[in-house]
């Protein structure tokens, strides 16, 4: 049984200052990494005698617009089968300069995850083999998960924050 | 892992391997709304004669933006879009969501809930899986199965209405417990279930199971190694008949499935043969749970003491204030969850359904994702369909059960 603490330390001295902001939301072990850092973090832990977290559960994208210089971060969920552990990776990019190298070469579901985090986010996968919109069409000219796109009709007036005591 | 590594249409492949063998290409659309794919996805198919040699996937017909209309809605009124992604199962969608907003609101759910729970996600993975097999008859030519399956699918449908009121759709339980607790009605449409279920189950894997043509037809069909199935993020029974006995509710148990006695079957070679055996395995599994968590069904509340996240008996909001109070806010959305980030999974129809959620502090998610596990897995198609016959590709097709409101969200 693989420990947070355990795979935290192994982490902190294979990569020294490149992983920080450790946290455990709910048990999971949660840090963060560099865009540099992120692909040999992963392979390090796909190719590692004892963690073997060789399994890609999830990868998407978030937006936050208010934090300058970190406005995206893409988030590896990455399993351990043998060992039943999860470790939760995330990478900050600046809008900016919205590149992160693939996972592709790792993994071969990071395929369209990565299709999809560009398709809603516009996050450039560089190396990705097929890099283009999957779940909306092509002419698309946005990205529609981006917070700057609000759900609703900005102008409407019955729905005032006001009106209902918010 | 599997000892026995299968090469995916052995029966072909020697065509596929030899391009200079191959002539003038025919381009083919499999789909949007071909009925063999059941449901709205293309597949632009090169063809060589019969051979398939490359297919391209085009997806998002119908996709519906549930992650950015979560965005603006209260918690526990995104349980409807849930039940709108896996519409096979949805009750494992909806119950499935709950859960995860109760392990990030820390509401402990009563043990009476947590059965009543595992019987309907119990029920819609027999449904999911008796529509998998039953169409995969029907795909490979063998209607009967399909129609004597899709009798009792309609008598679980008839229990989720007694439980929920709906049956596609079905909006179930509500975030703290479920919504009314099982009727006697639905008590004894259960134990009319699993009396009637095992004679026609039986009779259709009498009809498939040993059956020679429906073996030649399929066996060495779509195989996939375990090694590249972990690769392609495959889960769920896909999973399991590649020989990797991951399964959600052994792993990590939510809704008190370590009470239960039930076994994961595996397959060994991954391919269509295997994947249509293990369902049938677990339909039988399922079946068992369900018949436990009817016999022991604790006594108790079926709903958490929580009164600002539980919607109030209506009763009790017509004659209590903070009843009234409770029912008002949470209606109206009104209820803050702390800041946080979560993921939780639980065994979908086709595998681990993770729901990722982060939120800010307000009433709705700040941000949603939902791992949809036919998405993830689907891409595999074409390199499990390269080398084989079109009609090999509908069947793969039709054992993956890809369902396309999944796969587009």
């Amino acid at each position: 049984m693989l420990t947070n603490q355990e795979v935290a330390e192994d982490l902190l001295k294979k990569f020294g200052d490149d992983v920080f902001d450790f946290e455990e939301p709910y048990g999971l072990l949660t840090l963060t990494t560099t865009r540099e850092q992120a692909i040999p973090m992963l392979e390090y832990l796909f190719h590692h005698e004892k963690f073997q977290a060789n399994f890609l559960t999830d990868l998407t994208g978030i937006h936050y617009p208010d934090s300058e210089g970190k406005e995206f971060a893409v988030v590896y969920h990455v399993h351990s089968l043998v060992h039943n552990f999860r470790v939760r990776i995330k990478v900050f990019l600046a809008e900016a300069d919205i590149h992160i190298p693939t996972a592709t070469g790792l993994y071969a579901s990071a395929n369209w995850m990565e299709r999809e985090t560009y398709d809603f986010f516009g996050i450039l996968f560089d190396g990705h083999p097929n890099l283009k919109r999957i779940l909306n069409i092509e002419e698309m000219d946005y990205f529609p998960m981006r917070r700057q796109y609000p759900l609703e009709d900005s102008t409407r007036e019955d729905k005032i924050d006001a009106l209902f005591g918010r | 892992m599997a000892d026995i590594e299968l090469i995916p249409n052995k029966k072909h492949l020697a065509r596929a391997d030899q391009p200079e063998l191959v002539g003038e290409l025919t381009t083919l659309n499999l789909g949007p709304t071909h009925p063999a794919t059941h449901g709205i996805f293309q597949n632009i198919l090169q063809m060589d004669g019969e051979i398939i040699v490359s297919s391209e996937q085009t997806i998002g017909y119908i996709h519906r933006a549930f992650e950015k209309i979560a965005e603006r809605r209260p918690y526990y009124q995104i349980t409807t879009l849930t039940d709108r992604m896996n519409y096979c199962s949805s009750p494992i969608n909806n119950l499935g969501w709950h859960m995860t907003m109760e392990k990030f609101l820390q509401v402990e759910v009563p043990k009476r809930a947590q059965y009543i729970r595992v019987i309907m996600m119990e029920l819609a993975r027999i449904a999911d899986h008796l529509i998998c097999n039953g169409i995969l008859g029907v795909d490979t030519g063998a209607f009967s199965g399909f129609l004597y399956l899709f009798e009792k699918r309609e008598e679980i449908y008839e229990i989720y209405e007694e439980v929920c009121g709906a049956r596609l759709t079905t909006n179930m339980g509500r975030l703290g417990g479920m919504e009314r607790d099982l009727s006697t009605e639905a008590i004894r449409k259960l134990r009319a279930f699993i009396k009637s279920f095992p004679p026609v189950m039986r009779e259709f894997e009498s009809l498939f199971n040993r059956n020679r043509i429906f073996m030649d037809r399929i066996i060495d069909v779509g195989a996939i190694s375990a090694e590249r199935a972990l690769n392609y993020g495959f889960t769920g029974p896909n999973l399991r008949a590649a020989g990797v006995d991951y399964d959600v509710r052994v792993m990590n148990p939510y809704s008190s499935y370590e009470d239960f006695d039930f076994i994961i079957p595996i397959g060994q070679s991954g391919d269509t043969y295997d994947r249509f055996m293990v369902r049938n395995a677990e339909i039988w599994e399922s079946l068992k749970i369900v018949e436990q968590a009817l016999e022991n069904l604790p006594e108790g509340p079926f709903y958490a003491d929580a009164p600002e996240y539980y919607l109030p008996p209506k009763k009790e909001v017509y004659s209590s204030m903070e009843a009234l109070i409770y029912h008002f806010k949470i209606v109206m959305g009104e209820i803050d969850a702390p800041i946080g980030e979560i993921y939780h999974a639980v065994e979908g129809g086709n595998g681990e359904l993770g729901f990722y959620m982060i939120s800010d502090g307000g009433r709705a998610p700040y941000r949603l994702h939902f791992r949809r596990p036919s998405f993830i897995y689907y891409q595999a198609f074409p390199e499990m369909c390269v080398g084989s016959t079109l009609s090999d590709a509908i069947v793969i097709m039709s054992s993956l059960n890809v369902i396309a409101g999944e796969l587009d969200s």
